[in-house]
């Protein structure tokens, strides 16, 4: 059983907030960035590169289904063939091919895999003893240059839990105990041996950043920078002119006839920081508080990058047309609240509004069982907004758990929603998946069935967990 | 005489708060019609009447007429339930999770704080009260987190109807919190043995104390390993008029438990109990009444058994089961905790029970609370539906027969907010 949430004792500061939003300042980088490439050209395109490869999977028509898409009205009575891995047809009616598998889901809902922008399996893996806990490089406020993928361990028991909760794709972030924690790594949910048999092909990596209470209490509490918000914004910036002029070197090395023996040293911390300031590498922005996500607006424009998310964001709702100009996701959970000061303005219709205003909404979890009712998640937020007059219909909510968190992770081309050509990541649930009762059935991953709550065959179990529980105790 | 003067003191601080109960008294009679009544106590009333009057319930039934000058409210077409209770939280002693000082659930203390009494923290002012009520929980365990001590203190049981700086006591102390497994030797001195041996240790220097307070007085008696209050608080645990509840997940530890139970001839109640389906007819046997929370499934070396499966089979064997959040803030989910046992094979009718007459029966207060019956306190909820569903909302909430208010600082924010921004 958990105990509940603690955290330890700290010095908080008093935040005093009242004041009302003024109109929002049009967007425009300081200055014309300078060209990227020869950092791009210096990494190594192959450096841990992807091993995930479809599991073998057969042409299979779901007939019968509601079905959610995310990508339009809800279908009844429908239909959804996957052949190859892909989408290929969704509607009304389809013709099996022949030789199709044909799973009549009369009764059942079907939903795209669930998507969760925020995750630390693999990083605090289970169970969760002082050998596991690889997720905060808590050695250095700045620490861009290490990778969360090189904490995941891949038999962590969360990964299958949270797949008979629905989750085909997550991102596995570092904490959020630095002001910039690294790169973190977006993986398919599927059973492996190595994270480099997980890494969700070509998808972007993130960058973790973090603003507010953590960093500020980690290394103040050692004496040292930064102590304050303020310190938090001096490292930022510190670490965005050194990855600027990185940048800058490289392209004047290139431009100068790149010639290997002047070649400047490769520093990883940089390197990860100036493929960021182009978006080659996603910004992932740990930041609770209204004021200082617009600081955080304000210090991307200062250097010319872009946030693609805001994490937690429990106060976004108070700035959700700054979210909605600037195009940033907030990836929120339903109603947790005051566990900290920057927590303490939390309520239960921010996702809803922030969907209203038009910005891109997302459920995250940052959280082992949160990860295994998204939908959940989702319904309790759903519902909060209608009691305060935002009628949103499951059309709606669905984008929040699926296509908004592709986006907010730069995947949505290849997935989040139910459309061909896009690849089968597929969930059939037992009812509607807005239900407490309701729970995932099978769970395809690029057209293949990895879970199936009534066959144990398709119930992948970590190597941790072979032989630890008893499988029948009378 | 000290100790007279201890005992005393003990007794008049729990007069005074139950007879300054903070909520106003109920006015005026009211009567909700029409809805459908789980009286938990007994079957579902489909199309059913239920009476308030002077805080109590008075009339509950298909047949039943509303009485001159009531309320009236039609309820067709929602779900009444009794108020939920729910068996483990911090509420009015937290206001910021991470801010010690304004977080008073668990004392970094290392000694012994068995006279602790959660009643000297309690805030009924704290944001979380209302923020769970209008959700519809209207009675709340509040139990000490454990600190740097196995034995964290006494824990009571409060309505969350309290409107002024009265706390609302239902009943003072309802258990002694003390906690097993890697909690409890993590707390004394590492090993899982050391935690019972100490155990004993604080049981036997109890029961000898209790036998023997003038020869402590007189200093002739023998040291014991905790101070005079504290022993003085564990007189009841020893005399089995207050039971012991151990937070215990490995299912063999909780045998360790039950059998130190037997030995030391204490009431118990197993907190958590992760792993208690794997010894379920045990703890059945054993008569020993389990909390816990239906939403774990994450292994650990203190639980690698855990599943969601937990509370199902546990009541399948006959185990009395609560259901608690074990969260201040987040009590609330309380009702989506109870909605998880039931998708995970829990009975509804059990789960109802679970946050509601189980946890009363459990707590010592059934005679008052738990059930939709006449005499009892009315604590009632009114809901859109399944008080479970994840899309059901509250539409009153009483607590002894006052209705609740809606306003909590969350709805303030959201008046504030909602349409103070201005979009292009």
């Amino acid at each position: 059983m958990q105990v509940p949430r603690m955290i330890a004792g700290v010095v908080l500061l008093a935040a005093c907030s009242s004041a009302r939003p003024a109109a929002v300042p049009t967007s425009a980088p300081a200055t014309p960035p300078a060209s990227n490439d020869a950092v791009k050209a210096s990494t190594e395109a192959v450096a841990f590169p992807s091993t995930y490869a479809p599991r073998p999977s057969r042409t299979t028509l779901i007939r019968n289904a509601t079905i959610l898409t995310a990508a339009g009205p809800t279908i009844q009575n429908g239909s959804l063939l996957m052949q190859d891995g892909k989408v290929v047809a969704v509607g009304a009616s389809i013709n099996a091919p022949a030789g199709a598998e044909i799973i009549d889901a009369a009764g059942k809902w079907v939903t795209p895999g669930i998507i969760d922008t925020h995750s630390h399996m693999g990083v605090y893996s289970a169970p969760g003893i002082a050998a596991l806990q690889d997720g905060n490089e808590m050695t250095n406020p700045v620490t861009a240059e290490v990778w969360a993928e090189h904490s995941v361990w891949p038999h962590d028991p969360q990964f299958a839990l949270a797949l008979a909760g629905g989750i085909t794709t997550a991102q596995l972030l570092p904490g959020s105990g630095n002001l910039i924690g690294g790169r973190g790594v977006t993986v398919k949910n599927v059973p492996a041996r190595t994270v480099q048999e997980m890494k969700f092909p070509n998808a972007p990596y993130g960058l973790k950043m973090a603003c507010g209470e953590n960093p500020k209490r980690v290394y103040g509490g050692r004496g040292r920078a930064p102590s304050t918000s303020m310190g938090n914004m001096a490292g930022y910036r510190a670490a965005w002119i050194r990855a600027a002029k990185y940048r800058d070197d490289m392209a004047k090395w290139e431009k100068e006839g790149s010639d290997p023996a002047k070649r400047p040293m490769r520093d990883l911390q940089l390197e990860t920081l100036a493929l960021a300031l182009d978006s080659e590498i996603l910004i992932q922005n740990h930041c609770y508080r209204a004021d200082e996500m617009v600081q955080m607006i304000d210090l991307a424009r200062e250097f010319g990058y872009k946030i693609k998310s805001f994490h937690h964001a429990v106060e976004a709702y108070k700035v959700r047309d700054y979210l909605a100009k600037e195009d940033i996701c907030a990836s929120m959970w339903s109603d947790w609240w005051g566990f900290k000061l920057e927590a303490y303005d939390g309520i239960q219709e921010n996702i809803p509004l922030v969907h209203e205003a038009g910005a891109c909404a997302v459920v995250h979890s940052d959280d082992a069982q949160g990860i295994q009712r998204l939908n959940q998640e989702a319904a309790k937020a759903w519902t909060a907004g209608r009691k305060a007059g935002i009628n949103l219909t499951r059309d709606d909510v669905i984008k929040w758990i699926t296509i908004n968190a592709a986006k907010a992770l730069g995947i949505e081309k290849s997935t989040g929603s139910l459309e061909p050509g896009k690849m089968a990541d597929v969930v059939i649930w037992s009812g509607d998946p807005f239900s407490v009762y309701t729970k995932a059935e099978k769970v395809f991953i690029d057209g293949a069935l990895i879970y199936d709550r009534n066959d144990p065959r398709h119930q992948p179990k970590s190597d941790f967990m072979l032989g630890i529980t008893p499988e029948v105790v009378r | 005489m000290i100790r007279f003067t201890f005992s005393r003191a003990a007794v008049a601080l729990t007069l005074v708060a139950a007879l300054s109960n903070g909520a106003s008294a109920q006015q005026q009679p009211v009567a909700i019609t029409n809805a459908r009544i789980h009286t938990v106590s007994g079957p579902v009333i489909e199309r059913g009447t239920l009476v308030m009057q002077n805080g109590r319930i008075t009339a509950v039934g298909a047949n039943v007429t509303a009485p001159a000058g009531a309320r009236i409210i039609d309820a067709a077409g929602k779900t009444v339930t009794p108020g939920l209770l729910d068996s483990s939280t911090g509420l009015g002693t937290v206001e910021i999770g991470a801010d010690a000082p304004s977080n008073d659930q668990s004392s970094s203390t290392d000694r012994i704080t068995a006279a602790l009494n959660p009643l000297d923290n309690l805030n009924p002012f704290a944001t979380a009260i209302p923020v769970t009520r209008v959700e519809g929980i209207t009675r709340a365990v509040v139990a000490p987190n454990p600190g740097a001590s196995f034995i964290a203190g006494q824990g009571l049981l409060i309505d969350l109807g309290s409107l002024n700086a009265n706390v609302s006591v239902t009943r003072n102390p309802i258990a002694m919190y003390a906690v097993l497994g890697e909690q409890g030797a993590e707390r004394t001195g590492g090993t899982r043995a050391t935690n019972l041996l100490r155990l004993r240790e604080v049981l036997q220097d109890t029961r000898d104390y209790a036998t023997n307070r003038n020869a402590f007085d007189a200093g002739s008696r023998r040291d014991y390993a905790l101070s005079r209050l504290d022993l003085e608080a564990l007189i009841p645990v020893v005399r089995g008029e207050v039971p012991l509840a151990v937070t215990v997940n490995r299912a063999s530890d909780i045998l360790n438990a039950l059998r130190l139970g037997r030995e030391m001839n204490i009431k118990l109640i197993l907190q958590g109990a992760a792993e208690g389906w794997m010894v379920a007819r045990e703890i059945a046997a054993a008569k020993v009444p389990v909390v816990t929370n239906p939403l774990g499934n994450i292994p650990t070396f203190d639980a690698l058994g855990i599943t969601f499966e937990n509370a199902a089979r546990l009541h399948e064997a006959g185990v009395t089961l609560a259901i608690a959040s074990f969260d201040t803030h987040n009590s609330r989910n309380l009702k989506q905790n109870a909605g998880h046992a039931v998708a995970y094979g829990l009975p509804h009718d059990a789960a109802l029970r679970a946050v509601t007459l189980t946890p009363a029966q459990i707590w010592g207060v059934a005679d008052r609370y738990g059930s939709l019956e006449t005499g009892k306190d009315a604590d009632v909820v009114i809901w859109s539906g399944d008080p479970f569903e994840l899309t059901t909302t509250v539409d009153h909430v009483f607590i002894r027969g006052v209705e609740m208010p809606t306003e909590t600082r969350q709805q303030k924010l959201l008046e504030r907010y909602r349409s103070a921004v201005t979009f292009d």
